[in-house]
């Protein structure tokens, strides 16, 4: 099985190393991908001037929703304009549990919504079982053939 | 145009007319009938007087059978014009001369009737006995007269009523159209103000007064009535203006009132929109610092943990809590925001049900735990189903928690009438708290008891009074330390 990418879009360095540390700590050896913001994640995903798009798209996207330049749910927007990554599997993974962000990010078409909890025990509890989840028991949609 | 659609003047003169007509002719007919009877009795007195001269006259011609001496006297009869006829008959009735001479002979009666003076037949007729005194009687005497003086004073009486009559009336008529005015005036007065009155609502005219008459009573009463409309329209207009005032002026405060409400309006809304902009902050970036706090503090414990003594770690452990019951707190903050914030829909809820829910939620949450649960079955109201759920949630939760040290834990959700409305209920046997606190106890973040004795960050029932609040109800609590607490609602 390939390993796939994990693309963590988030832009607090605290919560990078924290999400890092808790699935390192699982022994979730996936290669992670950070976007700082909205725009990092887009170009990652659709690539930009200079740097072309990512050749294998990550087997789960991990999207915090308040980003600098575009937030989390333009970015999932336009995920799931784009034919290549419609079916791309993404996780919302944030710190509010508001109503509208829940609902808003549903009818976007996250396939997940995570809340991301205070205490580290069990954040990391959450991590693992993400990755648990995402990376070895659900099966990823078919590679769409590059083009 | 019919009589008693006359002008009161024209009425007046005519009635005036009328009368002075009647009487003058009713005088002037008892003056002609008066007239004629005296004048007819004077022609018969003159008429016997002349027969008895002519008798006494003719008593010798008679006696003696002298027709030359007999016609002599008659012929004196000439003198009086107006005998048109006269003869004279012997004793036997046979006629012994007549006057004027050539008087066709059946001109005269055969046959005498009775002594006497009489008219016939537009003549008067006179009969009289020819006799000396003493002696028998020699014949008679007859004389016709016609009727030409009665005629005549006639004529001139019936001149003389007519001229009179008509200066009379004429005088009448004069008189009247002076003295009508007397009448007449004060009334076309009254009729002109009453016009005036009613085609122009000119309440402050007033008729002219011409007497003390019964017209000048009813002028005056007239005016008095139009002084009392006057008044009272005065007052009306007043009244009417005031009203029209108090009106504008209420009108005024009404607008007032809706701009100061659309301002409360557009500020509570700007105050809602800030509060759910403060709220979404909050809840995205208040949490992210204290996930790094409690985070890097049990990397700390985890990495250098064996390097630390008991009490670094314990430090840690603290941190750890601190930043753990902060996020508590800020989650019931975030709840008792969405209460405010959520739209209210309102169905009937059926509160027995989400009270039993709630109940077994409780019990598979902490097993360990027994407590008795009273709930009364079918309690509903109306009422915003998720928020009431809340509400409920955070009343037997607070009577789970404090019952904690209580051997027989006992909680009871049910419903008691009070002033004709429904209170509902929850009673438990646990801690109960001192009366003298009672309003303290849904202030936001007051707290009866120290976080040592019960968990708690002091916004559950401020979130229940502010749910209750929002549907219109009211919340109260009763309660003794250690005998336990009834929290009261309506809805």
């Amino acid at each position: 099985m390939n390993p796939g990418k994990i693309l963590l879009v988030e832009d607090n360095p605290d919560d990078v190393a924290l999400t890092l540390r808790a699935l390192k700590s699982h022994n979730i050896t996936n290669d992670v991908v950070v976007a700082k913001d909205g725009v990092q994640a887009l170009d990652y995903l659709f690539g930009a001037k200079g740097s072309p798009a990512a050749a294998e798209l990550p087997a789960v996207v991990l999207l915090d929703l308040k980003l600098p330049k575009i937030n989390g749910m333009e970015v999932l927007q336009r995920i799931r304009a784009d034919e290549r990554t419609r079916l791309l599997p993404v996780v919302i993974l944030t710190s509010s549990d508001e109503e509208r962000d829940v609902i808003d990010g549903y009818k976007l078409g996250a396939n997940s919504y995570v809340r991301k909890p205070v205490d580290f025990v069990e954040f990391t509890e959450a991590a693992r079982q993400l990755g648990l989840y995402w990376l070895l028991m659900n099966r990823a949609p078919p590679a769409p053939r590059s083009g | 145009m019919s009589l008693r659609d006359w002008p009161i003047k024209k009425k007046l003169t005519a009635l005036f007319m009328l009368i002075s007509s009647l009487v003058l002719l009713l005088t002037a007919a008892a003056f002609v009938t008066y007239e004629v009877l005296v004048i007819r009795q004077r022609t018969l007195t003159n008429l016997s007087t002349l027969g008895r001269v002519i008798a006494a006259n003719s008593t010798a011609s008679l006696a003696f059978a002298n027709e030359a001496d007999a016609r002599e006297i008659l012929s004196a009869l000439r003198a009086e014009p107006h005998v048109v006829a006269a003869g004279l008959y012997d004793k036997n009735g046979r006629l012994f001369s007549r006057y004027p001479a050539n008087l066709p002979g059946d001109a005269l009666p055969a046959v005498l009737e009775r002594d006497g003076y009489r008219f016939e037949s537009g003549y008067v007729i006179g009969l009289e006995p020819v006799a000396e005194p003493g002696n028998p009687r020699l014949g008679t005497l007859y004389l016709k007269s016609d009727m030409e003086a009665v005629s005549r004073t006639l004529r001139l009486s019936a001149a003389i009523g007519a001229g009179v009559m008509a200066i009379s009336l004429l005088a009448a008529y004069l008189l009247a159209a002076v003295l009508q005015g007397r009448i007449s005036q004060p009334i076309l007065a009254l009729s002109a103000a009453a016009a005036a009155v009613a085609t122009r609502q000119d309440y402050s005219v007033r008729a002219q007064k011409l007497g003390d008459d019964e017209l000048g009573v009813l002028t005056d009463a007239f005016n008095q009535m139009l002084g009392r409309i006057e008044e009272q329209d005065r007052e009306l207009r007043r009244y009417a203006t005031e009203l029209e005032q108090r009106v504008a002026d209420r009108t005024h405060e009404l607008e007032e009132r809706h701009e100061a409400l659309r301002r409360n309006a557009a500020e509570l809304l700007a105050a809602n929109t800030e509060l759910d902009a403060f709220a979404y902050s909050v809840s995205h970036d208040l949490r992210a610092p204290l996930r790094s706090i409690d985070g890097f503090s049990q990397v700390l414990l985890e990495d250098y943990g064996p390097r630390l003594d008991e009490s670094g770690r314990e430090s840690l452990q603290r941190v750890r809590a601190a930043s753990q019951r902060m996020a508590i707190l800020i989650d019931d903050l975030l709840k008792l925001a969405r209460v405010t914030r959520s739209e209210m829909r309102t169905e009937p809820v059926d509160l027995s049900k989400i009270a039993r829910d709630i109940a077994t939620e409780l019990h598979r949450s902490t097993p360990e735990r027994q407590v008795e649960f009273a709930i009364a079955p079918g309690l509903e109201a109306r009422g915003d189903a998720r928020l009431l759920r809340v509400a409920l949630e955070n009343l037997l939760r607070n009577s789970w928690k404090y019952t904690a040290k209580q051997p027989q834990p006992r909680v009871e959700f049910g419903s008691v009438q009070g002033n004709g409305e429904r209170v509902f209920m929850v009673r438990d046997n646990g801690a109960g708290f001192d009366m003298q606190y009672a309003d303290k106890l849904f202030g936001v973040f007051q707290r009866l008891h120290s976080a040592d004795e019960f968990e708690g960050t002091g916004v559950g029932l401020a979130t229940v009074r502010r749910i209750i609040t929002r549907h219109g109800g009211r919340i109260w609590a009763e309660g003794a330390v250690d005998r336990g607490a009834t929290f009261y609602f309506t809805l």
